[in-house]
């Protein structure tokens, strides 16, 4: 681990401030994924921004109907609030399907948006990965790459998302709030917030340096089943292989992504509407140019089977 | 004690305090935090600098040179040890690759340095200074299957590399039935909670391991050889283990390291092997090809057996010895194993829980099922019907004992096999498919010598000593019940100390022969106890009794307490073995019963319900002895679903390398468990009447899963590990 100097921020702008004013910093939270890649030098920041103390730990109701999450609303107290439990249940769900009791007791929201990829390939620092280290290449192509993205990949990187939050929030249209270290705020849909890997796999999401979460908010509440499936090969503490995040109405429309296939939660609004006409229809529009790798060709069919499994149980 | 014709009744079979559910005498430190692990020895070691290991960054080849300025003047840094400056090294006789690789490297994450500084955060960021230049080798083998026909034959620990009986290939090919299928299994981790991790002092030329080792003996020989320094210079201190599976038998990187480390800075290091290094940098369970052919008449008696696997393992290296249950589970005149061994860059294969048995029943015992199924014959009269009391190669060697049609009869009736319905894919339980899956259980029960000290003081306490080892297994509390039998008092009244070199040498623990073979070597130290007391107070030694903390014979009864009042009672002995072992076979049995459910749409496959019903001689405790066998169970559920060490092929390493990668079951995945030991004594094993019980649960838990699965869903998978994406397109349609 590289040494690093350490403050703790007094309020979210001053936090962006002290980002800005530092290379290599980094904000820390939870620190249940930063601490582990400062450990294995994967991550090494010369700054730390403590931001525990920014009081971003509430869930509120908005007037608009809609909740509006602090940035370090820990994902045991999201999964719990009986709003997120009544309105957006899938939210509930997919946290809870997510990590072990003892790291959604630490996990943030933001933090849980901002996970790294679980990809072997970037967690051993003997081996080329364009994620950690750009132009060095990409050992998962060619390699074990059977949890991989077979979706939305490119040369450069095929790595996947971990989050099982972040599928849901996609599905719920969150929009993620920040403040840039200038104090200026603004507003990322969920949609636009993480990016595809590109010839800039290490870049992952919209943020700027030193810009900081601040909340997510969630619109009012659309209604429909809600449901979170996520096939792993463990019953639990495993990141899942394919992850199905749907809301279905009564009438059969509704919303629909995936998690475990793309560098980012997959959802393709076109593939909503094909809702109506069930799994089939709405894998061919999901998957449309796919390019998955001879380990992980299985997950095309395998989505497929867990879209059927779950509109035949939103049906009930 | 020499052991040489079978038990008669010895004060043990009283079974006043053996054979109880006792609780672990070491539980109460353990769930304390009071248990000092080895890298924990801050009651023995003070100011200890802290080693970091670095691993090869390649899999073959050598090092062209390490630039280690930077490391060398970074903060804390003391020393930094590696190939160059290490001083002559020689190899233990149990490691296949140099513990401190340069400049040659054999296989990738192989120790090239260790970084010795104040803290551990500082070792780690001067390790990350260090620069490697590496000369990557051509021409490295990190493929079995490719590889696999160059293959030699090679002789495993029981045997010879082929072994052959009758006629098999006559009797193969005559056969009415025959069955005939390649299964493979893959890399293996221990993946153990603790990881290798030791602290070392140099006193003088002296040196002092506190180490997580379960062979001391084993340890002490090879850390004197590596360092050519005389073995009665070296003590291992091995108390407490915290799980071990075959993957702390030999010396490992760790002790080596600390000791080069302490040796270089004059003062205390503690190294732990880091989590990333456990699976490429340790021994591992090899990957195994096994091709299993089965002939049978049409009333399912198998007419021949052939076993053959390949496997690949570093020179110097074993193999998987995956063969030889096959020598000896099933009847059969006609009979074949063979063995070929090739060479692979990767790390070394060794032994692993149940090493050999454990990845040959994966294959055998589906094979069995498979051959059943072909005979239209239930698979567990299939099974009955080829049941031997005879070794099948030496129709002259019954086995000591051999109960495996009882371990089926009597699981089949608590686990409900009659309403299994044979043919597969038909039974469901909303989104599950059902399925039922039985296998055999057997590994075999090695016989090693074994030695204790035991004393007796003036309060009346018994302490024993032994270099034996608590790998999480309850050593410590069979052999304070073994003590606290043989002399008479309770389970309070006895002290147990283990894991020191300075003791006397035990079997150590490994290959399930602990318990029963350290337990007959306190025996025999106790005997010898019970025959000092009795000449102290007077007795004749045949006639005492020991009972109630009291020596008693005819009316006299004098308190234990007062035979050493003036001076305590010493005696040390051990078991050493004649030929019994080779007059009779000595196995363990059991039965596996297995309910899986796999998704209909998923294929996602969890365990639903398992049994076990073990034959394993007297069990000593049936609490700690139950704990070993559902312990088992859970790692072959690991086997069968999910353990898998992942080879790149191209760069010649284990990918997976750490506990987010490298699955094993969780709690969610084991939810419930059942087993029963069957009332058995062999007389024959030992004067314990004991056998091993650690390593029969693991043996066959992968195959019944597996032949759950078939039976849940007509998809038969004959590569481990078996994972949804192996099911799936041979799942039915769903909406």
């Amino acid at each position: 681990m590289k040494s690093f100097t350490y403050e703790r921020a007094n309020s979210p702008a001053d936090a962006a401030a002290a980002a800005a004013r530092h290379a290599d910093a980094k904000f820390i939270a939870g620190g249940t994924n930063l601490l582990d890649l400062m450990k294995l030098e994967i991550e090494t920041p010369a700054h730390l921004i403590d931001v525990n103390g920014l009081a971003l730990d509430k869930i509120e109701s908005m007037p608009d109907g809609g909740l509006k999450i602090g940035a370090l609303v820990r994902n045991t107290d999201l999964a719990a609030d009986k709003r997120v439990r009544r309105d957006y249940g899938v939210l509930s769900r997919a946290l809870l399907a997510g990590a072990s009791g003892q790291l959604r007791n630490m996990a943030t929201t933001a933090g849980n948006l901002l996970q790294r990829t679980r990809c072997p390939y970037f967690y051993d620092t003997n081996q080329p990965c364009n994620k950690r280290r750009p132009g060095s290449g990409c050992a998962a192509i060619g390699g074990f790459n059977r949890q991989h993205a077979v979706v939305g990949a490119s040369e450069a990187c095929i790595a996947t998302h971990p989050s099982d939050m972040a599928v849901a929030m996609r599905t719920l249209d969150a929009v993620v709030e920040t403040v840039r270290p200038d104090g200026a705020t603004r507003t990322i849909p969920i949609a636009e917030f993480h990016h595809l890997p590109g010839n800039t796999p290490h870049v992952e999401t919209a943020l700027s340096q030193g810009e900081l979460i601040t909340a997510v908010t969630l619109p009012k509440p659309i209604g429909g089943t809600h449901i979170y499936r996520k096939v792993r090969d463990r019953a639990s503490y495993a990141f899942a292989l394919v992850s199905v995040a749907a809301i279905v109405q009564r009438d059969g429309t509704g919303r629909v992504a995936l998690g475990g296939v793309a560098h980012k939660p997959w959802r393709i609004e076109s593939a909503d509407a094909q809702l109506p006409r069930g799994a089939k229809a709405v894998a061919a529009q999901l998957f449309a140019g796919a390019k998955p790798t001879r380990q992980n060709a299985f997950k095309l069919s395998l989505a497929e089977r867990t879209l059927g499994a779950v509109l035949t149980e939103a049906k009930g | 004690m020499k052991f040489e014709t079978p038990a008669t009744s010895n004060p043990i079979d009283q079974l006043k305090v053996i054979g109880k559910p006792a609780d672990r005498v070491d539980g109460p430190l353990k769930t304390t935090g009071r248990a000092p692990y080895a890298y924990e020895r801050h009651d023995v070691v003070s100011n200890p600098a802290y080693g970091y290991i670095v691993g090869s960054a390649i899999a073959k080849g050598r090092i062209g040179g390490i630039d280690s300025a930077a490391a060398k003047a970074a903060p804390g840094v003391r020393a930094i040890v590696t190939a160059d400056n290490a001083g002559k090294l020689g190899k233990g006789e149990r490691n296949a690759a140099k513990l401190l690789g340069g400049p040659e490297i054999e296989h990738y994450h192989q120790a090239i340095a260790l970084v010795v500084a104040d803290t551990f955060e500082q070792a780690r960021a001067a390790a990350e200074l260090l620069r490697v230049d590496y000369v990557k080798a051509d021409g490295a083998a990190f493929d079995l299957a490719a590889v696999k026909d160059t293959g030699q034959p090679k002789p495993l620990f029981g045997g010879p590399a082929d072994t052959a009986r009758g006629d098999f290939s006559g009797a193969f090919a005559a056969a009415p039935v025959r069955f005939d299928a390649t299964y493979t299994t893959p890399d293996q981790a221990h993946a153990m909670m603790e990881p290798h991790a030791s602290i070392a002092v140099w006193n003088g030329d002296k040196l002092t391991l506190w180490t997580s080792n379960q062979m001391i003996d084993w340890g002490v020989g090879d850390v004197a050889k590596t360092l050519g320094i005389p073995k009665e210079n070296v003590r291992l201190v091995s108390s407490f283990i915290g799980g071990g599976f075959g993957g702390k038998l030999f010396l490992r990187s760790d002790a080596l390291l600390a000791a080069l480390g302490a040796r270089a800075v004059g003062r205390p290091v503690k190294v732990a092997l880091q989590r990333p290094l456990m699976f490429n940098n340790t021994t591992h369970r090899p990957a195994t090809i096994q091709r299993i052919r089965i002939g049978a008449d049409r009333d399912g008696r198998i007419t021949a057996i052939g076993h053959e696997e390949w496997c690949g393992n570093l020179p110097g290296g074993r193999p998987e010895g995956a063969v030889s249950q096959t020598r000896l589970l099933y009847a059969g005149a006609n009979r074949m194993t063979a063995t070929r061994l090739a060479a692979l860059d990767l790390a070394e294969g060794n032994a692993m829980r149940a090493p050999g048995e454990a990845s040959g029943m994966m294959a055998l015992e589906i094979a069995i099922d498979e051959m059943a199924e072909k005979l239209g014959i239930d698979p567990i009269e299939f099974r009955i019907r080829n049941d031997t009391q005879i070794d099948p190669e030496r129709p002259d060697r019954p086995f000591s004992q051999r109960q495996l049609t009882e371990c089926f009869r009597t699981g089949a009736e608590r686990f409900g096999w009659s309403k299994r319905d044979p043919q597969p894919g038909r039974a469901r339980d909303g989104r599950w498919k059902i399925g039922i899956g039985t296998a055999a259980a057997f590994r075999n029960n090695l016989l090693v010598k074994s030695a204790a000290r035991v004393r007796l003081d003036g309060n009346g306490m018994v302490t024993v000593e032994t270099d034996m080892t608590d790998i999480g297994t309850g050593s410590y509390t069979i052999i304070a019940q073994t003590a606290a039998e043989m002399m008479g008092v309770p389970l309070e009244k006895v002290v147990v100390r283990l894991g020191d070199s300075s003791f006397p040498v035990s079997s150590g623990s490994g290959g399930q022969f602990g318990g029963n073979n350290s337990t007959a070597g306190v025996y025999a130290a106790c005997v010898k106890l019970r025959e000092a007391i009795a000449q102290k107070v007077g007795f004749n030694s045949a006639e005492a009794e020991f009972a109630d903390g009291e020596v008693r014979a005819g009316n006299r009864r004098v308190p234990l307490a007062q035979a050493a009042a003036d001076g305590a009672l010493t005696a040390e002995d051990g078991i050493e073995y004649g030929d019994l072992d080779k007059k009779y076979q000595q196995s363990t049995f059991g039965a596996h019963f297995v309910e899986v459910g796999v998704d209909v749409a998923t294929a996602e496959i969890r365990v639903r319900r398992m049994l076990a019903v073990c034959a394993a001689g007297r069990i000593l405790n049936p609490k700690t002895a139950r704990s070993q066998i559902i312990g088992a169970m859970t790692m072959g559920v690991g086997a069968a679903l999910m353990e898998e060490m992942v080879v790149d092929k191209r760069a010649g390493f284990f990918v997976n390398h750490d506990l987010a990668g490298y699955e094993v079951p969780v709690h969610a995945d084991i939810p419930h468990q059942d087993m029963i030991f069957l009332d058995e004594t062999d007389p024959i094993s030992s004067p314990m009447k004991a056998k091993g019980v650690a390593e029969l649960g693991i043996c066959g838990v992968a195959a019944a899963v597996a032949n759950a699965v078939y039976n849940a869903t007509g998809v038969r998978v004959r590569d481990y590990p078996i994972t949804l994406d192996k099911l799936l397109e041979q799942m039915p349609d769903v909406g």
